[in-house]
């Protein structure tokens, strides 16, 4: 169609919407209006980030990209309903608040600095065994077997999953690190 | 405990029943209200889809009936509604009014939920003090039998949205086209067409539309156009927990909020209303209705919305011209686009 | 509910749709209350003292379920004589030692019963009894201990005639007096419950932090426990207790605890005992009755999970590779260790200690002497940021040139980005599939914590030569892990489907086990977590199941997976009578099938499925063979529910009105003002209020609760840096009556300060009549409500609520009290810099507070020190 004949003077003219108040006033792109979900590549299920209630959700994905997501109706816990902040998961998975850098502060230092990821692991893994080694507790001054280091600690897993806490408290307990502690406790 | 169809389902079968059809309306009654060949600005109209010019096979007339007893005041409507239509944040100030730091709808906020904190007496459920959005802090004198019950607090909340009214004045008033009736029965703002001409903000009796700041178009609820094309529900209806927000047909809509109102009466909750839902009042009904637990004012809601342009064509020796100009502006801002 | 678990809420509106009763009780008048049918005020700390008054009420007037009662609860037992109730002893039970409880006293007459949960390890009771052999008596032909019992429930020793005494003196009048709950609303509320419990109905409790946040939390549960098995409604449909927590996996977290006093399952960690062997361990730990008697099998099969081949019968599974506790090794206990210089190395994941824990300032500390720290998140979080824009370096206490803290931000991935699952409250485990690849450094915690444990296998390998044999002894813990999941993609993401059929455990030929009562303590089976055994039973990810739910029965088995055996209600075999036919109809849910010879119904059966319901066990019988047809507790050591608790706790069997640590009143139900067990710390940092009567508790005469908003998460992590969360709920403020304002001259919208012995923070006033003053001991009370959710950080910025809170403790499960303090607030912000200092110091000097101020009625009952402890290396260590 030549552009001209979507002028809506024309349609209105000729349609059954003589004042122009809705079919003739229609543009192309309200025509063309869809919801966005509908060009998802993919729809994935997961569950909301937040509280403990476990409401389901539907992640839709486009170009590897979140694009939009939103409770499943299917989910006898939440019947697709999502709270404030469950309404907002897509906007926190895609903040752009969020980091994707490394950021290293030396000790004493007054900014943060960039790091790579390999680098960073690297020596966090050299810190691990360097302060076990210095910390190390064999057994009591009575001989009991204690087997573990005091130098070592960690907060936080009620935001992960399962099977990263499971790494989390096998990896501290073979390490001999027992301050492992998260959300539960406080 | 066969899990047998959804309709029967203990636990899913109101849920499911609040999601619509979409399909193409089925009922016998066509545009019966309709003057052959004319618009009209006010009074009943049973399917203004019709008289914006769709054809017979258009879908049934969509709405919102937001039932205030049951909302938690938890806002997932403002934000589903914001996350899903990409409206930005529109200021973090702290209001004072109770927990809405919202304050009002507008351009980048399309659903927003009133607060209003009032002091009643339990046993007739009156008020005893006012309690109106926007009057600032509660009294600070004590008042007698504070740390008695001789009254109650009550809580209302309630999630304000476009009304998308029979007779819409915005759209009336509209020189561009750009605010048009849709196959829904809804009103909607093209942005593409808007001009940012503004005439639509005080045409509206509710206050609903406003001009973007940034780009200067005129913005509102579109009950989601694009999802109702997808057969999906509005995002605030899809999120809201309690089914505060309900989204179906109309016709459907009334008669559950009849049912509903009917249901708080035997309950004792006399105080428990419609609002919007007549279709002859001042606008031709509202396709958002709500039920209320007190009067309108006290939500924020005008008592008795009228269509700004009811008196239109009594102007007649005016609307010639006025539709002369109306045509000419829109060839205006067609030909020369807004981008 | 409604407030921080709105999704959850819907059920409640659609149960008051069907005619429900909602009661809601709380300090403040929340988004909950809008929705109630009844709301009930209370002064915040007050709780036991209505649940007392509410099981008093139920006892005298005869209303509980007897038959329920009478079969299902230890009701009948008879305790030890040596018991003295705090009845007798004005407020402390039998025991006490001055800072802390000899349980001894507690136990049943004739009995020594093992707790399913809290305070587990008997090894005194074990070893230090004259039968030493016990431990090594596992199951086979030994006479199982039964406690005496008294089936007329009139013995003056059983737990019945115990309890009634107990609660006694808990009158509506009391109730009032305390609660600042007026006699018709505690009517209201008593009627209303006796009127929906029985055969035909059940009533539900549902709780969250406002009950465990006490230094008394764990008896708040206990004294709902009491009422609602008096009431009969425990594993029945529609009853319960029901724990609403606040993060997606805390369950989760819980369960494969990061936590440092157990292992995956509720399996305790083990205690330093001179020469502690796996049978010791198993003998202190098992429970002669029910499930607890199999926890060999448990534990065998987790230590044949970590250390697989190398785990053996004759090394005792590797035993010894598990490290020993020697007391509290909590968060609080740490912090104050960081402080001191003992702990050096912090890792932080997806939490946020500078403002999101009690006492702030003191986390701050503790992260201001840490030689490294690892903050993983995914936004740039305040304990991340602590050393730059912290508290104490804008009010110029110090500088980032003065804390040599190292410390590594490594950004997150989100749960769009990374597969796993989630257990929510309901013990639920669903699965999150990965929609979307993390971008730049982002990565899931399971990815770091693999390849940061890869790495440092590998180095402690290469280094095998450069290490002594002490060295070489030690890291073969680390070396022997089995550690060897499949990764995927060019991030080398290991497989999370592999890790949770880890958990789920292995049969003897590695194919999936179905269920716990597969597992054996031969080393035939490996299980990372016993109690999630079966969700990958069939080698299906059960977890990831999503049937619609209008396609299944209102139980829903077929989404998700519950533990354990994906039953949806714990101990549903109490929703049958003893006979093992429903209590009514109406409450059906699982019942013994005669026909059939098993019990049956619409969840799984919480009980051994062919067992009958007038099955007696033998008397040598042991582990679940010991349950009797009629014990639905299948966890418990005598298959009974607790009204009383003869062990597992550490501050009495039986819940008692305290007022909390800090507290305007002075407890007049006995003379003993506060928890005496609680758990304190005496610091510098730490400072603790007057309370009651005493010298100075003027100076905070108000009582504060800090509280969550819907609009926003925890200490703000997921919810300050988003606009859509952040417009809603734009700044910290304080909700406070109009009387107060009146009292303080505070105006809403302005600015005040609010102060305690630790702090002071400013947020706007929001003057509301939802919180109103209370009627308490003959006293007007004002509350001040205080969300927590604020930091520096991110969109909206405030000051941190946790600034005001002091660390005092539950002793069973080192839970700080945050939701009952005192405090004192005035107009306008808080001043900066060295001023700030100064209004405390003033305040701390008008209330006369000292190190000893808060612990009169209490010893330092936490402040257990570490053993002297010696490195056999001697400082031979290189560094």
């Amino acid at each position: 169609m030549r552009e001209w004949l979507r002028w809506p003077v024309l349609r209105q003219l000729t349609g059954s919407d003589p004042l122009g108040r809705g079919q003739a006033a229609r543009s192309a792109a309200t025509d063309r209006e869809h919801a966005r979900t509908e060009d998802a590549d993919e729809v994935v299920g997961s569950v909301c980030p937040y509280c403990a209630v476990g409401c389901a959700q539907r992640v839709y994905v486009r170009d590897g990209a979140v694009t939009q997501i939103e409770g499943d109706p299917d989910s006898p816990v939440s019947r697709g309903r999502l709270c404030p902040k469950g309404s907002a998961s897509r906007s926190l998975v895609t903040s752009p608040a969020r980091r994707t850098r490394v950021a290293y502060r030396r000790p004493y230092g007054t900014e943060w600095e960039e790091l790579d990821l390999d680098t960073a692991v690297d020596m966090i893994a050299e810190r691990v065994i360097r302060t076990r080694d210095e910390t190390w507790q064999e057994t009591d001054s009575d001989g009991t077997r204690l087997r573990r280091t005091m130098g070592i600690a960690s907060l936080g897993g009620a935001t992960l999953d399962n099977e990263e806490n499971y790494l989390m408290k096998k990896l501290y307990t073979a390490l001999g690190a027992i301050q492992i502690e998260n959300q539960a406790r406080i | 405990m066969s899990p047998d169809g959804a309709a029967e389902h203990p636990l899913f079968g109101l849920a499911r029943a609040a999601q619509p059809g979409g399909d193409v309306r089925t009922s016998a009654s066509g545009p019966v209200d309709s003057p052959a060949g004319g618009n009209r600005l006010s009074g009943p109209l049973a399917d203004p889809s019709a008289e914006a010019g769709y054809s017979e096979r258009h879908p049934e007339r969509m709405g919102f009936f937001t039932d205030t007893s049951v909302c938690i005041g938890c806002k997932a409507c403002e934000v589903a509604c914001k996350e899903w239509n990409l409206l930005e944040e529109d200021g973090l100030d702290l209001t004072g009014m109770s927990y809405d730091n919202t304050t009002e709808l507008g351009a980048t906020t399309w659903r927003h939920v009133a607060f209003v904190e009032q002091r009643i007496d339990p046993s007739t459920r009156a008020r005893v003090d006012i309690g109106m959005p926007g009057m600032g802090a509660p009294s600070t004198t004590p008042e007698e039998g504070a740390d008695s019950d001789a009254t109650e607090v009550r809580w209302l909340m309630s999630s304000d949205v476009c009304k998308h009214c029979t007779h819409a004045a915005c759209l009336d008033v509209c020189p561009t086209g750009a605010l048009i009736r849709s196959e829904y029965g809804t009103v909607v703002v093209q942005d593409d067409v808007c001009n940012g001409c503004g005439y639509c903000v005080p045409a509206c009796p509710y206050g609903v539309i406003d001009i973007h700041p940034d780009n200067g178009g005129a913005f509102k609820c579109t009950l989601c156009q694009d999802r109702l094309g997808s057969g999906l529900a509005p995002a605030c209806a899809t999120a809201c927990p309690t089914e505060s927000i309900q989204y179906g047909p109309l016709d459907q809509l009334r008669q559950r909020a009849e049912q509903r109102l009917e249901q708080l009466h035997e309950q004792g909750m006399t105080e428990a209303r419609l609002y919007g839902q007549d279709p002859t009042d001042g606008v031709g009904g509202d396709g958002a209705f709500f039920l209320l637990l007190d009067e309108p004012e006290v939500y924020g809601l005008p008592p008795d919305p009228v269509v700004t342009t009811r008196d239109l064509p009594a102007m007649a020796a005016h609307a010639a011209i006025a539709a002369a100009t109306a045509a000419l502006t829109v060839a205006a801002c067609f030909l020369g686009g807004r981008r | 509910m409604a407030e921080a678990h709105p999704v959850g809420f819907q059920w409640v509106m659609e149960a008051k749709r069907r005619g429900a009763k909602v009661i809601h009780i709380d300090p403040r008048f929340t988004r909950t209350s809008a929705m109630a049918d009844t709301f009930v005020p209370l002064r915040a700390g007050s709780d036991i003292a209505l649940l007392g008054g509410l099981i008093n009420y139920v006892l005298r007037g005869g209303h509980y379920f007897h038959e329920y009662v009478a079969a299902y609860t230890n009701a009948a037992t008879i305790v030890d004589e040596s018991y003295a109730d705090t009845e007798d002893l004005d407020g402390v039970f039998s025991g006490f030692t001055g800072s802390g409880y000899d349980q001894s006293s507690w136990y049943y007459q004739g009995a020594r019963i093992n707790p399913a949960a809290g305070e587990r390890d008997q090894w005194n009771d074990v070893f230090g009894s004259p039968d030493p052999d016990r431990a090594a008596s596992e199951g086979e032909s030994t006479p199982r201990a039964e406690p005496e019992t008294d089936p007329s429930l009139t013995h003056p020793r059983c737990v019945f005639q115990i309890l009634k005494r107990h609660f006694a003196r808990y009158t509506p009048e009391l109730v009032e007096q305390l609660c600042g709950i007026d006699r018709r609303r505690f009517h209201e509320v008593a009627e209303a419950l006796v009127a929906n419990s029985g055969r035909e109905r059940t009533t539900a409790f549902a709780y969250a932090v406002g009950w465990t946040h006490h230094t008394v939390g764990v008896q708040y549960i206990r004294a709902a426990s009491i009422l609602q098995l008096l009431l009969g409604n425990i594993g029945r449909p529609g009853g319960g207790i029901l724990a609403l927590r606040g993060h997606a996996s805390i369950q989760g977290s819980t369960d494969i605890p990061t936590l440092f006093d157990l292992l995956p399952g509720y399996i305790p960690m083990p205690q330093a005992h001179p020469n502690l062997s796996l049978d010791g361990f198993v003998a202190t730990n098992a429970a002669d009755k029910g499930y607890w008697g199999n926890i060999r099998d448990y534990v065998v099969s987790l230590l044949k999970a970590w250390w697989g081949e190398y785990a053996t019968a004759e090394n005792d599974f590797r035993f010894d590779h598990l490290p020993r506790l020697t007391g509290d090794h909590g968060s609080f206990r740490t912090v104050i260790d960081q402080i001191e210089g003992g702990v050096r190395g912090y890792f932080v994941i997806g939490e946020n200690p500078a403002v999101g824990t009690a006492n702030a300032h003191q986390q701050r500390m503790g992260l201001a002497n840490l030689d490294w720290l690892v903050v993983r998140d995914l936004n740039m979080i305040e304990t991340a940021t602590f050393w730059k824009n912290g508290p104490e370096i804008d009010e110029g206490e110090t500088t980032p040139s003065e804390i040599g803290t190292e410390v590594f931000f490594l950004p997150a991935a989100a749960h769009t980005e990374k597969d796993g699952t989630f257990t929510n409250t309901q013990r639920m485990l669903q699965w999150h599939h990965k929609a979307v690849e993390p971008t730049g450094d982002q990565r899931s915690d399971l990815w770091f914590f693999y390849h940061l444990g890869l790495r440092i296998k590998s180095k402690l390998a290469a280094r095998r030569f450069e290490r002594d044999a002490r060295q070489r002894e030690r890291d073969r813990p680390v070396l022997e892990l089995t550690w060897d999941y499949p990764t995927e993609g060019e991030i080398a993401e290991p497989s999370a489907d592999a890790v949770l059929r880890e958990i789920n455990g292995t049969d003897a030929d590695g194919r999936a086990l179905s269920s716990y009562t597969l597992l054996r303590s031969d080393g035939s089976t490996r299980s990372g977590c016993w109690i999630y055994c079966g969700v990958y039973a069939g080698e299906i990810n059960r977890a990831a199941r999503r049937e619609p739910g209008e396609r299944q029965s209102w139980v829903a088995p077929e989404w998700g997976w519950a533990w354990p055996a994906n039953r949806r209600i714990l101990y549903n075999r109490a929703a049958a009578d003893p006979q093992g036919r429903p209590w009514s109809d109406r409450k059906a849910y699982v019942w013994w099938d005669a026909e059939q010879r098993r019990w049956t119904g619409h969840d799984v059966p919480d009980f051994d499925a062919t067992k009958p319901p007038d099955y007696l066990p033998a008397a040598d019988a042991h582990g679940p063979d010991a349950l009797r047809g009629t014990d639905p507790f299948v966890m418990q050591g005598d298959g009974l529910g607790w009204l009383y608790a003869p062990a597992g706790l550490r501050d009495g069997p039986l819940p008692t009105h305290y007022e909390p640590q800090e507290s305007p009143l002075r407890n007049t139900l006995h003379s003993t003002q506060r928890n005496p067990a609680r758990q304190l710390y005496h610091r510098p940092e730490n400072r603790y209020q007057p309370s009651g009567a005493e010298p100075g508790a003027e100076v905070f005469p108000y009582v504060f609760t800090t509280f969550r908003l819907t609009e926003h998460h925890t200490a703000g992590g997921m919810s300050r840096w988003l606009p859509h969360l952040a417009e809603l709920a734009p700044a910290m403020f304080f909700e406070l009556s109009p009387e107060l304002a009146a009292e303080r001259e505070l105006v809403h919208l302005g600015w005040a300060t609010v102060i305690t012995a630790r702090g002071a923070i400013e947020g706007r006033v929001l003057i509301t009549q939802r919180i109103r003053p209370l009627r308490s001991n003959g006293r007007t009370l004002h509350q001040i409500g205080i969300p927590w959710h604020w930091g520096p950080n991110g969109l909206t910025t405030g000051d941190a609520a946790n600034e005001l809170l002091g660390v005092a403790l539950d002793p069973t499960v080192h839970i700080m009290e945050t939701k009952a303090g005192t405090c004192d607030i005035r107009p306008g912000s808080r001043p900066r810099g060295a001023e700030l200092g100064t209004l405390l110091a003033t305040y701390r000097a008008r209330a006369g507070i000292t190190e000893d101020t808060g612990t009169e009625d209490s010893p330092s009952a936490a402040d257990a020190r570490y053993p002297d402890v010696s490195d056999t290396d001697g400082g031979g260590d290189e560094s």
